[in-house]
């Protein structure tokens, strides 16, 4: 089997946000880049499902579509324990077009398992995956929280509204994971870092694409009047607020 | 030309969150000079079907295909964009839950139009358009220009208010040409039963570290059936494993917006504000005045968990009996 990990460069999740330029911009200045949580706890799982050892795992491959600033992700998934990583060198503007991209070299290159994180902490288009699978009429799962290698095949468990389902699905697919996929990302070990450094890194020139989504504005949500605090000693008070003031209960 | 809007049932029946969607999709009929149309996949009554019609969809199409009874994303998608074909949809709208988050880019990418997620409202404008969204996880909102001719979007959760607008339903039946193959087949289901699901409550209880051992949730679990409320946790309660992680709120964990988010012994760092910030009013317990959470509260109450709790359920039961 081969897997391929999408990986997304995203600003660290502690990241406080600020806009430039008349609120058109993200404001990347002190900015600390990381690999999409999701991402990694995909990459991770990917790594696990090969030491198992339950089902055969080919290669691991992973890819980001950014510019060389991106490199650094690459080289940190290679550390974990991808086998060979991708760069399409092309400035992410939207998720549209970086599908497009990473759709184009898997029709090169075809993969068994691709799997996305569910939801870039950037501009949240949650949209790479499904798209990608459209792309290239391939099914798709969303929302998945396990994968679980049952009797030499794959069985993947999803939410729904409300509960689980375990699924078999044909491959190839694209699984779009979320929290639950691993317990910990992995952190390089130094062996790990070593090896990262004489892996393939293969560089794409990207094609072109059309513009489907162009972010226009930013803008962070209005500030809150301050909170108003209750006395410990008069919790009524806070119920009186909340019935007649907020109207909530 | 139409707006098509795609309404899930729940074993045969809809949400109010269902109601909020299709209330947004006649709306932009309504701004965009087209008609609005609902599509319904699976087995639903007739008489669900004409609650469509309170909030203005005049007219419904009923997809049954026993090759739907499960999500298949391929297989949904070819038949919702077979719909939007045969109603000359310019825009297609999803609710921003599992399922439209799962369909919405492949729809987006087989009816060639742009998709915007997690939109907040109406259009600001139809020509250009553009809407606005949630971006870098609540903690912002973004204006996205759509540039194809057609859009996709999806509704984020609970910014919408039903709009009371009866009109008479039309119900046409309608047999796929273009399921094909299912690929995702469905080996077992778990489902949650006699509890408020976490996405769906108006009224949320939540605890963090601040309710110090899992053997103390006993009070929270009170006071949260007392309000009907779903109950919830921050990402360390669920990392120690003192609750289940269907219930942790926060960037990585669910993102939810009720109307009452109540926080007890969290403190409220950046990412668990992520998850919970679009809640309406927030309610803040903790005994460190300074604790992050009163920045983002509206009403708070400086004290321990363990003393104020009970006092609450003692306020809240007065209340509800008064």
């Amino acid at each position: 089997m081969k897997i391929l990990v999408c990986l997304g460069h995203v600003p660290d999740t502690t990241t406080k946000i600020r806009f430039t330029d008349q609120g058109t911009r993200f404001d990347q200045s002190g900015v600390q880049w990381v690999i999409n949580p999701w991402d990694e706890f995909a990459l991770t799982r990917a790594v696990e499902l090969r030491e198992s050892g339950q089902l055969p795992v080919e290669t691991i491959s992973v890819v980001t579509v950014g510019s060389a600033e991106a490199e650094p992700t690459i080289r940190k998934a290679l550390a974990i324990g991808a086998d060979s990583g991708f760069r399409i060198n092309l400035e992410p503007m939207e998720p549209y077009q970086v599908a497009v991209q990473i759709s184009e070299l898997i029709k090169r290159e075809p993969f068994d398992l691709i799997i996305c994180g569910i939801e870039s902490c950037d501009y949240n288009g949650n949209s790479v995956g499904g798209m990608l699978a459209e792309l290239l009429d391939y099914p798709s799962l969303s929302a998945v929280s396990g994968i679980n290698p049952v009797d030499g095949a794959l069985v993947f468990s999803r939410d729904i509204d409300g509960g689980k389902e375990m699924v078999s699905q044909d491959l190839p697919v694209v699984a779009v994971v979320q929290k639950g996929i691993a317990k910990e990302p992995r952190i390089p070990a130094m062996r790990g870092i070593m090896m990262a450094r004489t892996k393939p890194l293969t560089v794409i020139q990207p094609s072109e694409t059309a513009e489907y989504v162009k972010m226009i504005s930013f803008e962070l949500p209005a500030s809150k009047p301050p909170c108003k605090k209750v006395d410990p000693d008069h919790v009524r008070e806070l119920v009186r607020l909340l019935q007649e003031e907020a109207k909530v209960l | 030309m139409s707006v098509l809007v795609y309404v899930e049932n729940w074993d045969g029946h809809f949400k109010k969150a269902s109601f909020e969607l299709v209330s947004y999709a006649a709306q932009l009929a309504e701004m965009t000079g087209t008609e609005p149309v609902a599509l319904s996949i699976g087995r639903v009554e007739e008489s669900e079907l004409r609650k469509l019609g309170r909030h203005g969809i005049g007219q419904v199409i009923r997809v049954e295909d026993e090759r739907l009874a499960h999500l298949d994303t391929r297989a949904y998608t070819r038949v919702i964009s077979e719909v939007a074909d045969v109603v000359k949809a310019s825009a297609v709208v999803l609710a921003h839950n599992v399922t439209g988050k799962a369909l919405a880019p492949r729809l987006s990418v087989r009816l060639k139009a742009g998709l915007v997620t997690a939109v907040t409202g109406l259009p600001k404008s139809i020509n250009p358009f553009t809407v606005v969204k949630k971006s870098f996880s609540g903690k912002a909102f973004a204006l996205a220009e759509i540039r194809t001719e057609k859009q996709i979007l999806t509704l984020a959760q609970n910014s919408f208010k039903l709009v009371e607008k009866e009109i008479q339903v039309v119900i046409t039946g309608f047999d796929p040409a273009s399921t094909g193959a299912v690929s995702t087949h469905v080996r077992e289901v778990f489902r949650q039963t006699g509890k408020i699901l976490l996405t769906d409550a108006d009224i949320v209880v939540s605890g963090g570290r601040g309710m110090k051992s899992p053997d103390n949730w006993g009070p929270l679990e009170e006071l949260a059936s007392l309000l009907g409320a779903a109950t919830a946790c921050s990402r360390p309660v669920s990392d120690e494993g003192w609750r289940p992680h269907e219930e942790h709120t926060g960037q990585t964990g669910k993102i939810i917006a009720p109307t009452l988010y109540i926080a007890v012994g969290i403190s409220g760092a950046i990412q668990h504000l992520a998850g919970v910030s679009s809640s309406k009013f927030i309610v803040a317990i903790n005994p460190d005045r300074d604790a992050p959470i009163f920045e983002a509260a509206d009403y708070g109450i400086v004290g321990d968990a363990q003393k104020v709790l009970p006092a609450l359920i003692e306020a809240v039961k007065e209340a509800k009996g008064a």
